[in-house]
């Protein structure tokens, strides 16, 4: 099970600021272990943010992404009050989706 | 002949100096981009839980656990350690406490934590309760007492085993902490013998490593220190690193405290 996402959302101008750390691994699959045996890709490949539900971001991702990962972005027209959320999926499947009101 | 010779003295008076200063202003720049996103705080969030959640053999939480402020007290509490504890009878620091209060409230056995290595089984979990014991100290100044004869003992123990030499490059602490604008590579080295300032030094740990991808505590800094200079690993939670954190700690009077910070 993977650890929450911190997301901080503040209205800017005329739209939001919205910051997210996420917890993951990101694990290119070039590494090797202390065994010498290659340490499997593990990464997040997919980001949507959406605001009030409506897709306003969709990234792929891939290994060239720090571990414990921060992006930033800024949505036009969000108002203090409205609901952002941030989903991830993983190349295991995994998937995560954490949800923040834009204050 | 005269030339060459003034023209290398030249080329060296000349040659480091603005680079130093680019360079200082490159990392400064960089870390102030970093401080903004800094993955301490998912370490918080997660001590944060680990601090109220019911664990171990004993499934108790660890509100009740006194580190120095009163038991469950945990806001100003890092910025007063290490200090003295009527309990246990000796001078502690936050991660040899936060292993007594695992012991005597969750029945772990703190013996096996502190011989587990950094980054596994429940040293994980003490990476954690760290960050979050210590941000609830953020921007704070440092006080640590120093009214009891056992916290003076260990000052002037941390003394000398920070100025102790030896070790196949006759070092010391000292050696690279005792006067100020020094570094390693890129890394600025504080003067730890005086007060370096707020946030910096023994006010800037625990730390999340950005080069790792680990939070790094005080112990963790402490044993990567002896490992570089090629000293025998000191014991995790042992008098001699606890000394070496009262040491720090009261040269660090007054400083704020920045952590859980970002490093390289």
């Amino acid at each position: 099970m993977s650890d929450p996402m911190r997301i901080r959302a503040q209205v800017q101008g005329s739209g939001a600021i919205v910051r997210v750390l996420m917890s993951h691994e990101m694990e290119t699959g070039l590494r090797k272990d202390a065994a010498g045996k290659t340490i499997p890709a593990w990464h997040i490949t997919e980001v949507t943010a959406a605001l009030n539900g409506k897709t306003v971001l969709s990234a792929q991702w891939g290994t060239a992404i720090a571990k414990n990962p921060f992006t930033q972005f800024t949505v036009k027209g969000a108002k203090a009050g409205d609901k952002i959320t941030i989903s991830w999926v993983d190349n295991h499947g995994d998937k995560r989706t954490d949800e923040a009101t834009i204050a | 002949m005269r030339a060459i010779v003034l023209l290398g003295a030249l080329v060296a008076a000349a040659g480091p100096a603005p680079a130093q200063t680019s360079t200082a202003d490159g990392i400064a720049q960089y870390r102030a981009l970093l401080a903004d996103g800094n993955p301490a705080e998912l370490w918080e969030a997660k001590g944060e839980a680990l601090w109220k959640q019911p664990r171990g053999p004993k499934s108790a939480s660890l509100e009740a656990c006194d580190l120095g402020k009163g038991p469950g007290v945990v806001k100003g509490a890092f910025v007063e350690l290490p200090r003295w504890f009527a309990d246990t009878q000796r001078v502690q620091d936050l991660e040899s406490r936060l292993l007594s209060c695992m012991q005597a409230l969750q029945g772990f056995d703190a013996a096996a934590i502190a011989a587990t290595p950094f980054g596994k089984g429940e040293q994980v979990n003490i990476e954690a309760l760290v960050a979050y014991v210590s941000a609830a100290s953020r921007g704070l100044r440092f006080n640590l007492p120093q009214s009891r004869a056992e916290e003076r003992q260990m000052y002037e123990v941390g003394k000398r085993v920070f100025h102790f030499r030896a070790g196949p490059y006759d070092f010391a602490c000292v050696s690279c902490h005792g006067e100020a604008g020094k570094r390693i590579r890129l890394q600025d080295l504080p003067n730890l013998t005086i007060n370096p300032g707020d946030g910096v030094g023994f006010a800037a740990w625990p730390a999340y490593r950005v080069s790792s991808g680990e939070l790094w505590g005080m112990q963790r800094r402490l044993n990567d220190c002896y490992r570089q200079q090629r000293f025998p690993y000191p014991g995790y939670a042992s008098d001699a690193t606890i000394a070496l954190g009262v040491y720090m700690g009261v040269q660090a009077k007054g400083a704020q405290s920045s952590a859980p910070s970002i490093k390289r």
